[in-house]
């Protein structure tokens, strides 16, 4: 019978004309749901996406010191010993630009994340560099040839066949000159006329140890006759020009120059991508000699994280407990009643968190309502008065109450759906109360458990401002931490991988949740 | 690692309040520049409350009824440096001038989001030409920042304390005397002040203060002091809270703001007393947002330049006990508006509360606040 396909009355297959109608009628639906998946995206998606891309993001480092981070690539950071003279020179020419533009103290704040101190070094090393001695090399060069101050040798240089690709230091650093003039002088400054500062010799100078001898004779036998005269002679002049002190300068201005930390942080965060807030959102540290762990004294997130979720799981667990029989009875009475006990879960619901949250602090405190009537029932003594608030109780205590009608609702109306005759029957054939319950009453309602323990868990895990206010010290949650990033210490890319820890952890939980009960059994109403 | 220090000339500025002086006040007229090209409305954000109700009154409404600019009020200090940047990252921003603390000025300079200023040509001179860079001194701790007063964090406590026999604090290190002066105390929830006192009261000079806390053993020992008194604690994160709860009794003695104790006295007539010993001197003023319009900038220098002067910052001390950031403010502090009260006494300045103070090491504090916290944080959650 698999021959004999069903086909409509144009002769086209049955199967492949319903396929096609199908897919007619998801392309129309597609067109209807645009407008709202754009509105996604753009509001709130590719925010969410470029914030948490800040936690691998790290381009201020090798765009603040783009000569430095490249020629710190050939430094042994493992080793013992500074970065060579040629390291310090660039780093002089970099910071130069970097002052000019005010991006060195920005550069400082993000490394002060890794290392405390860095901000003050670079804040102070940017006062400084202006006076700095940079003209050993420039009076070396224009001594031996006065061509090479001219615009004009300049110009040869860079239309070499050699350039950059031979001269790397010197093409970067000619760079910083150039927008260090036109930020210093005006966007429209005519460059032709002027030649480099100091620094820029320096990094030629620098570039010329590294050349060969087949590049050396290319250079002083060029076609370009003021090319020519520029290196001819210079391979063995050059030896003898001053071997440059920018690192006995630069390790003037400040000691923390001279620490092996601040050059191996540097050399840790060259690179544009990094995942250094990964590591310390778990406590640990990428050090040059691998991953360790933060000293004792230091480790907080991986303590917050299992807090967290440990809390707002307890919080599930009793708003269940404490929504359930609310809902059941909610469900179960006559409508004019149970509309107005309604009203009584939707009250709260509708009142400020901050009016809910101080509220408790009235009742919960020390002096406050619940412990004033215990010592006058004469349960608890005068002195022995219960901490309630600023503790983890406190957090419980206040979230579940906030929650609760996240769970009530769901579950009121997955009851509501529920024949009572289902039960009758159940009864009917013999069975008791609780088997009843049990046995037929509770698995009808697990979707609206399933739909209010969702929303209470996920809410709950990313709530801040009251565990902010009555959780003391030991009721705080990673929120608070992220929001303390985000506001104070401006530290986005610890923040943003602290929250992608966070979402992460909410998605696989989410996947687990569907594996194990299914998302098709959750119902809202 | 060589650390820069403030100097303490704060007493110099102080000593200049303990004469009352009485001179003809410069009225708003007088003193306001014409501003050419200038943007006709602007946005002033600060912390709200009464402190905003002080500029208001002092500062926005001479300025409005001068020059006929309209000034919005954006309450949204506390979260000023984030939004800021924020703003200045979307390449919109809409303030044109934000009171912040010291400490979130360094910041917003130091991430290139604040003007700098030329306080000798931005800034109007004392009136008896003394140039602002000197009137101001020391208290220009960032190159964008323009101090306008000067707040202290310091105690205070319950007058009616049963438990405590008539024993009353006069020193900073009543805190961690839990038997003498027994009872819940509420301590600021970061580490700035705390381990400074706890290592004052450890026995360490102030000036060897911050070389310590350098040191890991240096903070293990600031926080082994503060262990003695952890259980007993309450820690705060809003300037509300500790009047809150001195006056529901739940705390015998805690840290805020002065501004704050002033208001639980003198307004509400709470029974609280203020222990002045070792407060910790902070700074607020103004910083302007960089990358504004020429227009909205120019505005924003004209409004700053009239409201820091010595007569408007005298003036802001009529509506709150905060202290002028200027020497030559100092002795036209007069009488509480509404009050009728003299408020020298009740400034952080006043000679008799300010024996024994320090301003804390914003520098330090700007390099090591990170991993001081982080510490602090790791300290208190277990």
């Amino acid at each position: 019978m698999a021959s004999d396909q069903l086909t409509t009355h144009d002769g086209k297959s049955l199967h492949k004309s319903l396929a096609k109608a199908l897919r007619r009628e998801k392309r129309r639906s597609l067109v209807l749901i645009a407008p709202l998946l754009l509105f996604v995206v753009v509001t709130f998606l590719s925010p969410i996406g470029d914030m948490l891309f800040r936690s691998v993001e790290n381009s201020v480092v090798p765009e603040t010191l783009p000569g430095t981070t490249r020629a710190l690539q050939s430094w042994d950071a493992t080793g013992t010993e500074l970065p060579h003279e040629q390291v310090f020179a660039l780093l002089a020419d970099d910071m130069m630009l970097a002052q000019e533009l005010k991006l060195h103290t920005r550069l400082g704040s993000r490394l002060n994340y890794d290392r405390p101190g860095m901000s003050s070094i670079f804040r102070k090393s940017g006062r400084r560099i202006k006076k700095m001695e940079s003209d050993a090399h420039l009076d070396a060069f224009t001594g031996f040839n006065p061509s090479w101050a001219t615009p004009a040798g300049w110009a040869a240089l860079r239309d070499s066949e050699l350039w950059p690709q031979a001269f790397p230091a010197t093409a970067i650093a000619f760079n910083n000159w150039t927008r260090y003039v036109k930020s210093d002088e005006g966007e429209n400054t005519d460059l032709s006329t002027l030649t480099p500062y100091g620094f820029t010799y320096s990094a030629l100078y620098y570039d010329l140890q590294q050349l060969s001898d087949e590049q050396w004779s290319d250079l002083a036998g060029s076609d370009d006759s003021t090319l020519a005269t520029l290196f001819s002679g210079l391979s063995s002049t050059s030896a003898s020009f001053p071997k440059g002190d920018y690192k006995e300068q630069i390790l003037a201005i400040d000691d923390g120059w001279g620490e092996l930390e601040t050059w191996q942080t540097l050399y840790r965060l060259s690179p544009r991508y990094v995942d250094s807030y990964y590591w310390a959102s778990i406590d640990r540290e990428s050090t040059i000699n691998g991953i360790v762990h933060k000293s004792e004294n230091e480790r907080i997130y991986v303590k917050l994280f299992v807090r967290t979720f440990g809390m707002s799981l307890l919080i599930t667990f009793l708003c269940i407990l404490l929504g359930y029989p609310i809902a059941y009875l909610l469900a179960t009475l006559p409508t004019r009643t149970s509309n107005l006990l309604l009203i009584f879960v939707l009250l709260p619901f509708w009142t400020s968190l901050l009016v809910r949250t101080s509220a408790w602090k009235v009742l919960l405190q020390q002096q406050g309502v619940v412990n004033n009537m215990l010592v006058k029932i004469g349960i608890i003594g005068d002195d022995s008065r219960l901490a309630l608030i600023n503790n983890m109780t406190g957090t419980i205590i206040t979230m579940t109450h906030i929650l609760l009608p996240f769970m009530i609702l769901p579950l009121f109306s997955v009851m509501k759906t529920i024949s009572p005759s289902y039960v009758r029957a159940a009864k009917s054939m013999g069975a008791t109360d609780w088997t009843a319950f049990r046995k037929i009453y509770f698995p009808n309602t697990i979707p609206g458990i399933g739909a209010g323990s969702i929303l209470v868990f996920i809410l709950s895990i990313g709530y801040y401002i009251t565990p902010e206010l009555v959780g003391g010290t030991k009721g705080v949650f990673i929120s608070n931490r992220i929001a303390y990033h985000i506001s104070s210490s401006l530290n986005w890319g610890l923040a943003a991988a602290l929250a992608a820890i966070l979402l992460g952890a909410v998605l696989i939980l989410y996947w687990a949740y569907d594996r194990v009960v299914g998302i098709d059994n959750v119902k809202l109403g | 690692m060589i650390i820069m220090r403030q100097k303490h000339t704060l007493a110099a500025a102080i000593a200049m309040a303990t004469t009352l002086g009485v001179s003809a006040a410069s009225s708003a007229a007088d003193v306001i520049e014409a501003c050419e090209d200038c943007a006709d409305s602007m946005t002033i954000v600060s912390w709200g409350g009464a402190y905003s109700t002080s500029q208001l009154r002092a500062y926005h409404e001479p300025y409005s009824a001068e020059t006929g600019v309209e000034i919005v009020n954006d309450e949204s200090s506390a979260e000023a440096v984030a939004k800021l940047r924020a703003m200045n990252e979307a390449g919109n921003v809409t303030w044109d001038v934000v009171d912040v603390v010291a400490a979130d000025a360094i910041r917003l300079c130091d991430e290139g989001l604040a003007l700098e200023i030329d306080p000798d040509t931005d800034l109007a001179a004392a009136p008896d030409g003394t140039p602002a860079s000197e009137d101001f001194g020391d208290l220009l701790v960032s190159d964008c920042f323009i101090p306008q007063i000067v707040y202290s964090t310091t105690f205070g406590y319950r007058t009616d304390n049963e438990d405590w026999a008539d024993a009353t604090p006069t020193d900073v290190c009543a805190i961690f005397d839990t038997e003498t002066f027994p009872g819940q105390r509420s301590l600021e929830k970061r580490p700035i002040a705390n381990v400074e006192w706890a290592l004052m009261c450890d026995g360490v000079a102030i000036e060897e203060v911050y070389d310590m806390l350098e040191t890991d053993a240096g903070v293990e020992r600031a926080f082994a002091k503060l262990d003695t008194i952890k259980d007993d604690t309450i820690w705060w994160s809003a300037g509300a809270e500790t009047p809150q709860l001195l006056a529901d009794g739940e705390v015998a003695i805690g840290s805020t703001y002065n501004g704050r104790l002033f208001s639980a006295i003198e307004e509400q007539d709470q029974p609280i007393a203020i222990l002045w010993d070792a407060q910790m001197f902070d700074l607020d003023g103004w910083i302007i947002p960089a990358g504004l319009s020429p227009e909205r900038e120019a505005r924003a220098k004209n409004y700053i330049k009239f409201a820091t002067d010595t007569q408007r910052l005298a003036d802001q001390a009529k509506y709150i006990s905060y202290g002028p950031a200027r020497a030559s403010s100092a002795p036209l502090v007069g009488q509480h508006a509404d009050l009728g009260i003299d408020m020298a006494p009740h400034m952080p300045t006043d000679p008799a509360n300010a024996q024994n103070t320090f301003l804390y090491n914003y520098e330090w504090w700007a390099d090591n606040r990170d991993d001081i916290d982080a510490k602090f944080q790791a300290w208190l959650a277990n």
